[in-house]
């Protein structure tokens, strides 16, 4: 069943990569929200957090736009660079992570909530810059719910379909993802393909679902 | 001189502000701040330790300017060296007990292993008897157990001054008095100076060698009238 663990592991390299850059921005952004007070604050917050309520291929229509070969980003990335995203893996990456982004960005800002300012004080008192606070206070108090979100996140992007079709296609072995590899071959009548992707899919996401409940309760590991 | 202080500052919660106006100098080795709770105690400290950047004024500690509005000067509460005890000691629950009291020791952004050790976070081990619960984390602590962690946290990297946030309230009556008579053994062996606010008249006797009078944000030097009304001596309780 070769043509099945193809798309599979595409599906999984997008998830990982688009994960990844959530992590970083989702954390930064959560933390941002958390502790900041300014004003626009909330706006902020609910443009962010649009991805998962507007349908994905209202989504992948906009990045068409911004990051098309006419669109701005992309003109740009193109002129400059020579870099075209779309039908690549990598404007699946970016497809990903836009819908995802909600998912780690909430966790991360309740995580951030929940964590006591007066333990990042005490350390601060302790001698500790903001650097060493956030890394040996702020992280280890939040660790545990921004992770149950960053699986969350995962296990969303590997099911990206909608806007990763508008932005990457279906280009076989090269932008054809799990789900939309699932779509093509219902639609070619290849049944037996069909039943298997949904299998793994159906594994893997039952797996990483798994995984995030049993992070989500408790917000300290002791 | 040890404590110059001349601060003013405005907190604002959704419609309600709060004025602190805040100006003594105390050169005695312990001082109390006594005030009711909300009278603007804990502001103090904070400002006083570079939590809490104040509107305007100057905050002075043995001749040497740690915050001052006019020439800008501001010391990061990292670098201000004061010994900080929190109302509720605010321990970190991800740590046990050796790594807390190590957690100042260290700058980095690692905390310290598990088995930290070292004479001086083995000797404070010893000082206040934590020896045996060293591997043990704050929610498994009693009272008295949590607030000798805090106190020997906040004395381990030989802080100047040791700043106390009403370092009883969180204890029953016993232990009250118990960990009363041990502060008060310890700061006559280390001789450092100490400030502590707290709204217990109680701990006046025992630390207050200058008392202070807090109320809605002002300070004085006298008591306000229902203080001395409800003094220990008199019988009729508030």
């Amino acid at each position: 069943m070769d043509s099945a663990w193809i798309p599979l592991a595409l599906s999984l390299k997008v998830a990982a990569w688009s994960t990844a850059i959530n992590l970083v921005l989702g954390v930064a952004v959560g933390l941002l929200l958390a502790r900041r007070r300014f004003i626009g604050r909330e706006f902020i917050d609910a443009v962010l957090t649009l991805p998962m309520v507007l349908p994905p291929t209202v989504l992948g229509y906009y990045l068409l736009v911004l990051i098309g070969r006419r669109g701005p980003i992309g003109a740009w990335l193109y002129e400059t660079f020579r870099i075209n995203l779309i039908f690549t893996w990598q404007g699946a990456v970016i497809a990903a992570t836009l819908v995802a982004f909600p998912l780690v960005l909430k966790a991360a800002r309740a995580a951030f909530e929940g964590v006591d300012p007066q333990l990042e004080k005490a350390a601060r008192v302790l001698g500790l810059n903001e650097w060493s606070v956030f890394f040996r206070v702020t992280l280890p108090m939040a660790w545990r719910g921004i992770l149950a979100g960053v699986l969350l996140a995962f296990a969303r992007s590997l099911g990206e379909f909608g806007a990763t079709l508008m932005v990457a296609g279906s280009i076989p072995g090269r932008t054809q993802t799990l789900s939309v590899a699932v779509y093509e071959a219902v639609q070619a009548g290849q049944d037996s393909v069909a039943n298997v992707l949904v299998l793994i899919t159906s594994i893997t996401c039952i797996v990483v679902l798994l995984s995030a409940g049993r992070l989500v309760p408790g917000r300290v590991a002791q | 001189m040890t404590f110059d202080v001349d601060i003013a500052k405005t907190v604002s919660s959704g419609k309600r502000h709060f004025h602190l106006r805040v100006k003594f100098q105390s050169t005695a080795r312990r001082t109390a701040i006594y005030g009711p709770s909300g009278a603007g105690k804990s502001l103090t400290l904070q400002a006083l330790a570079g939590l809490l950047t104040p509107d305007t004024g100057r905050i002075a500690f043995d001749g040497k300017l740690l915050f001052d509005r006019d020439s800008k000067v501001d010391v990061p509460a990292r670098e201000r060296r004061f010994g900080y005890l929190f109302q509720d000691y605010a321990l970190f629950p991800h740590l046990n007990v050796r790594q807390n009291i190590a957690f100042g020791l260290t700058a980095g952004l690692r905390n310290p292993s598990a088995q930290v050790g070292g004479e001086a976070v083995d000797r404070w081990l010893r000082t206040f008897e934590l020896s045996d619960v060293a591997a043990q984390h704050p929610s498994e602590l009693s009272g008295g157990q949590r607030q000798r962690t805090a106190l020997a946290r906040a004395l381990v990297n030989s802080p100047r001054a040791l700043l106390l946030d009403e370092p009883f309230s969180a204890l029953d009556s016993e232990l009250r008095d118990r960990m009363r008579s041990e502060l008060d053994d310890l700061l006559q062996r280390i001789d450092i100076p100490m400030l502590m606010i707290t709204h217990d008249k109680d701990d006046l006797a025992r630390f207050g060698e200058a008392t202070l009078y807090l109320r809605d944000g002002l300070i004085s030097e006298r008591p306000a009238p229902s203080l001395l009304r409800a003094s220990p001596s008199s019988l009729h309780a508030v």
